[in-house]
């Protein structure tokens, strides 16, 4: 066998180095679920692997760690699956719509709604949160999925990805189309989605990460117990362990691993998808 | 019968820009048009005009009878041909001729039975289930073909269809396109800026040169008989020699012979084609031949006239060798042109 | 706009309105409640407000605990921008050239990418758990006592760390995505003009990643500047105290738990010109990209 030439064996080592730097804490994350909580109050993570983590995940899903005893992990994760498959869809469609009547057709006041549309990518949800929170508060949607979901999807993200895409569609397609016979509608059921059906699927990827991910928005529009999302309950997790005279880091690890697991197994398994999406989204 | 009329039919931008001065001409019923000139001379316009896609902003434009100035272009009785194609990626071949059937609301089997017909025709049987992205360029360009025809359309449009293929098989779907147009008898219009394709297969080719129609003539009337300089010099590989000079005593100058005798005076512009040129030892003009082009059947003479450059064309039993050589030129194959305006004299 | 696009006049009408309607609601009105509220004083128990003009903006510059949390910011982003993009780069440098296991390391470096900030944040405070943390015990190895939430310094350490853990997979990918991009035969043109494997990377490799570094380091500045909220909260448990924080942290601390609407207000306002001034840099310059292709 041919030796490795050296600067092989270190582009390897610097890869093994980085992918460590990345997995370590969350493998650390898993081996604390597998451990009685005592045991980490004496000794922490180790590399010992218990036998606790079914308890642990029955603790963590099943039963309430709250005040009003709502949120359990089962509550939460599908509060969580709410607000990623509801901000997503929500998103891609408001997004895709808005992008068809800007690309597709001689609008008057086009290029105000332009204008209006993509000066929200200049200004992120934090930097206007507290004045957002009143309004939300006004309307009586505290609390509540459309108070939720609505004000996250008031931004431009998706209206601007998918006005790119449609404007690299050739334009012989619709011409095509209007003289074989199809209006604006068809044009766009027929031909438009099915053609964007990789856009879709890579914007839902990444839409849906960053909606199960939100912290500060949920943090500030719920407060019953029984509407936390998992990311959003890492606040309270926190403080618990705090407080507490045996803190139950089995359970909180565990509900901060489940809040990890589907976003990562999304990303994951549709790799190619979110990687163009993502690349793709910002030229 | 005309089967398209242009009557006065122009195009201005709302930024003003005109890109086609009003025109007035017709195409006959079964001819096959062919409107030829460089890159933005307005003929791509003029055809997006006839199909609907782009406004008609002066002049009527009438189909089989029919103004259709204000009428969508679905409902115009026409068929596009792309330049890339437009073929829906997304959809089967099969579904993509019958799309346009299918928005029309004509029954499954009916559709079936049209669509099975234009494939037979354009050997398609095999790909009907395909997707376009696992055929060549040359099947895409026949499914293209398939979605114009399955329509039976009064009026088929071209737009440059070949320019994505290589050189051999534009040469053989030149052949094809033209054989099924004569087949099918329908009317048809091709934007080109291939002069050989438009003399190849046009009954009347319609040269445009900045938003305006300089000449409409069969193929033979525009080579033959180019109605300016720019015609000459845009029909034709290699073109027409254009050669600036006086005419004095009766008699057309060229680097100091005479090269016919003319009725006219004054400076002209001389238009002579490659194979109009004769080597003659006894001919009145003499070139300086700088390059001899080997063609196999025949050859190029590239040289200078004088001050002006010129091409000449020779069969392959004449040997040629760079230097001088004297030319005569063939009878009646001389033509003048307007030494400012370059309008035939 | 297509050049052929359809000119039915409701339909886009209809197609634009749900989006108009939800920027009007939740992006513009909030935005001119906060432009209105930074030049009142509001009644600590909700009696009304007063106009009281640039006050709120001349109070916050002139605050020094303002300026020490602008200072922390500046210092955070510098260092998390810094960090992550270097990391990033040395990191899809190598995964592009290695031909074993590409696609097992593209994996491995990238999936992090899909972990929320607080997750990001809770970890670090695992990690540095004052009686048995593993980098605790690391840092008591070389003699120091390592104390997130009491030394001001260690727990700017432990929130830089986790977010340039949570970073690094992001520009990762566009990194390696850039990369993949160069065309195979302006690489082997390199390959003919340059011995040196360094040379050809800093001549010819590094200025075609240019455009997307320069992407990228508007996208870090913003993500240190905003989205880095939920690993400040959760490194700090909530207890702000005399804890490094960001600024947007400060808005909502400020705001949420403070009651001093028109001082938050001021602040989200200061931060929005900021975020806007950012972005006309961020355009200006990419009209004048370095565009290669």
């Amino acid at each position: 066998m041919r030796k490795p030439k050296l600067s092989t064996v270190i582009d390897h080592a610097v890869l093994i180095a980085g992918s460590l730097f990345l997995m370590l804490p969350l493998l650390m994350l898993l081996q604390m679920t597998t451990i009685p909580d005592t045991e980490i109050i004496q000794t922490g993570p180790s590399l010992k692997i218990g036998d606790q983590f079914g308890d642990n995940l029955e603790k963590a899903m099943l039963q309430a760690s709250g005040f009003s005893g709502e949120n359990t992990g089962m509550s939460m994760l599908k509060n969580s699956f709410i607000l990623g498959i509801g901000f997503a869809v929500g998103k891609i469609v408001i997004g895709m719509t808005a992008a068809y009547a800007i690309v597709y057709f001689r609008l008057r006041f086009a290029t105000l709604a332009f204008w209006l549309i993509f000066t929200t990518l200049l200004l992120p949800l934090e930097v206007r949160i507290l004045p957002s929170y009143e309004v939300v508060q006004r309307l009586g949607m505290l609390n509540t999925y459309q108070g939720l979901i609505i004000p996250l999807i008031a931004s431009a993200t998706a209206t601007f990805f998918f006005r790119q895409f449609f404007r690299s569609v050739p334009e012989e397609l619709v011409e095509a189309a209007r003289i074989d016979g199809a209006g604006p509608v068809k044009f766009f059921v027929d031909i438009l989605v099915p053609l964007s059906k990789t856009m879709i699927a890579a914007m839902f990827i990444i839409m849906f990460v960053y909606g199960w991910n939100q912290y500060l928005w949920p943090t500030m529009i719920t407060t019953d117990e029984d509407m936390y999302t998992l990311v959003r309950g890492i606040k309270q997790i926190v403080q618990v362990l705090e407080g507490a005279v045996v803190p139950e880091f089995g359970r909180s690890n565990v509900l901060a691993l489940v809040a990890v697991v589907p976003p990562v197994l999304v990303v994951v398994f549709f790799q190619s998808w979110f990687v163009k999406g993502l690349t793709e989204s910002d030229k | 019968m005309a089967q398209v009329h242009f009557s006065n039919i122009g195009k201005t931008y709302p930024n003003g820009f005109e890109a086609l001065k009003p025109t007035d001409f017709e195409i006959q019923q079964g001819e096959f048009a062919v409107l030829v000139g460089p890159s933005g001379c307005g003929k791509s316009t003029l055809l997006r005009m006839v199909a609907g896609l782009e406004e008609i902003t002066s002049g009527e434009l009438s189909i089989a009878g029919r103004i259709v100035n204000a009428i969508d272009p679905a409902d115009r009785d026409i068929a596009m041909v792309f330049q890339n194609y437009a073929l829906y990626p997304h959809m089967s071949v099969r579904k993509n001729i019958g799309y346009g059937l299918k928005n029309r609301g004509i029954p499954k089997a009916e559709i079936a039975a049209k669509v099975d017909e234009a494939a037979a025709l354009l050997n398609l049987r095999d790909h009907l289930d395909s997707k376009p992205s696992q055929l060549s360029g040359g099947q895409r360009q026949r499914v293209a073909m398939g979605r114009a025809i399955v329509r039976d359309p009064a009026l088929f449009l071209f737009d440059e269809p070949l320019s994505n293929l290589d050189a051999k098989l534009r040469h053989q779907m030149r052949i094809e396109i033209k054989a099924l147009q004569r087949r099918l008898g329908v009317t048809s219009i091709y934007v080109t800026h291939d002069q050989v394709e438009a003399m190849t297969m046009a009954d009347r080719i319609i040269v445009m040169n900045a938003g305006r129609i300089e000449q409409i003539g069969t193929p033979a009337e525009v080579y033959h008989d180019p109605a300016s300089t720019f015609v000459a010099a845009f029909m034709g590989a290699p073109p027409m020699n254009l050669l600036r000079t006086r005419a004095e005593a009766g008699q057309l100058q060229l680097n100091g012979g005479a090269l016919c005798d003319t009725a006219h005076r004054g400076e002209v512009i001389v238009g002579v084609r490659p194979e109009d040129f004769l080597p003659d030892p006894a001919g009145p003009v003499s070139m300086q031949v700088d390059i001899v082009e080997e063609l196999g059947a025949h050859r190029l003479l590239h040289g200078k006239l004088g001050p002006e450059t010129v091409t000449v064309h020779v069969g392959n039993e004449f040997a040629a060798e760079p230097g001088p050589l004297r030319l005569s030129v063939k009878p009646g194959a001389v033509r003048l042109f307007d030494a400012e305006a370059g309008h035939r004299i | 706009m297509k050049r052929a696009g359809f000119s039915t006049p409701w339909l886009p009408v209809l197609l634009l309105v749900p989006q108009l309607a939800i920027i009007a609601i939740f992006f513009y009105w909030p935005a001119i409640v906060a432009l209105h509220s930074s030049f009142f004083l509001q009644d600590p128990f909700g009696f009304g407000s007063t106009f009281v003009g640039l006050d709120n903006y001349t109070n916050l510059l002139g605050s020094a605990e303002y300026r020490r949390v602008a200072v922390f910011t500046l210092t955070f982003t510098l260092l998390v921008t810094v960090f992550s993009l270097a990391l990033a780069l040395l990191l899809a440098v190598k995964a592009d050239k290695v031909l074993r296991g590409a696609k097992t390391y593209r994996t491995l470096l990238m999936w992090v990418y899909a972990v929320a900030p607080p997750v990001a944040g809770f970890i670090a405070v695992i990690l540095f758990n004052q009686s048995w943390g593993p980098l605790t015990e690391l840092f008591a190895l070389f003699g120091h006592t390592y104390m997130v939430g009491v030394n001001f310094n260690d727990t700017a350490f432990a929130m830089i760390l986790a977010s340039v853990w949570k970073q690094v997979p992001v520009n990762f990918i566009f990194f390696l995505s850039a990369l993949q991009s160069i065309p195979r035969s302006v690489r082997e043109a390199a390959l003919i003009d340059n011995r040196s494997a360094s040379g050809r990377f800093w001549d010819v490799t590094f200025p075609l990643l240019a455009p997307t570094g320069f992407f990228l380091l508007i996208i870090n500045i913003t993500y240190a500047l905003f989205e880095t909220f939920g690993i400040v909260d959760t490194v700090v448990k909530g207890e702000p105290g005399n804890n490094p924080m960001t600024l947007v942290y400060k808005v909502y601390v400020d705001g949420f738990r403070g009651n001093d609407l028109g001082g938050s207000s001021a602040q989200s306002v200061i931060l929005m010109v900021l975020v806007l001034a950012l972005t006309v840099f961020q355009f200006r310059l990419l009209e004048r990209r370095i565009h290669y292709t």
